[in-house]
């Protein structure tokens, strides 16, 4: 699955840091996803839709 | 000072917390282990009583790390979980396979020595170590 992490993270400009803080998981779980090597659980999805007041569907695309 | 550095947020001190109490019970259970296997020869001259008592810490300690492994798992976010779990379950397989294969080389005359639990531990941890190592890789 696509997304479009990487894009919001840098208009909010926010390092995969600050954004593992804001959603309580490691840096690493961040990079993961943006790399599309992870793909998020759907409470996790929710939680960074609220956090960019996005849809779901705005941030992940289905390959 | 990075970013990450300057500020940690609640769930990275609890992981934090959660892993040193898994590293206290760990230490307290080898202590206990240490004091079970080599007290009843070494301290107190097989005394049934002293060594049922070491017995009950001992599994007392062991109960608590079980526990405080849990603990940790439960805490860690769902990408760090399911590295947790894919290394468990490696080790599992792992585990049982050696332990049956190692069983029959000393039923059939394979092995020269007699086979010992403390081997399918070593196994066990370096299987989960080189797991848990791997999991990490592939998702950096």
């Amino acid at each position: 699955m696509k997304n479009r992490l990487k894009v919001l993270r840098a208009e909010y400009d926010w390092t995969q840091a600050r954004l593992a803080r804001e959603l309580d998981v490691s840096r690493q779980t961040v990079n993961a996803i943006e790399t599309g090597k992870f793909d998020p659980s759907l409470p996790l999805a929710f939680k960074l839709a609220r956090l960019f007041k996005l849809k779901v569907e705005d941030i992940f695309i289905e390959d | 000072m990075t970013d990450s550095m300057q500020q940690r947020s609640s769930w990275e001190h609890q992981n934090q917390s959660n892993t040193k109490r898994l590293a206290v019970w760990t230490i307290a259970w080898l202590i206990t282990t240490a004091l079970l296997a080599f007290g009843p020869k070494f301290l107190w001259d097989y005394n049934s009583t002293v060594s049922i008592a070491a017995l009950l810490l001992n599994l007392a300690t062991g109960i608590a790390m079980v526990l405080a492994n849990k603990q940790l798992l439960q805490n860690l976010d769902e990408l760090e979980r399911r590295i947790f779990l894919d290394a468990s379950a490696t080790t599992l397989g792992v585990g049982l396979v050696f332990a049956g294969t190692y069983q029959l080389m000393e039923g059939i005359k394979l092995l020269p020595f007699e086979p010992r639990i403390a081997h399918l531990m070593i196994v066990m941890a370096l299987t989960f170590l080189i797991a848990t190592f791997s999991g990490k890789r592939r998702f950096s």
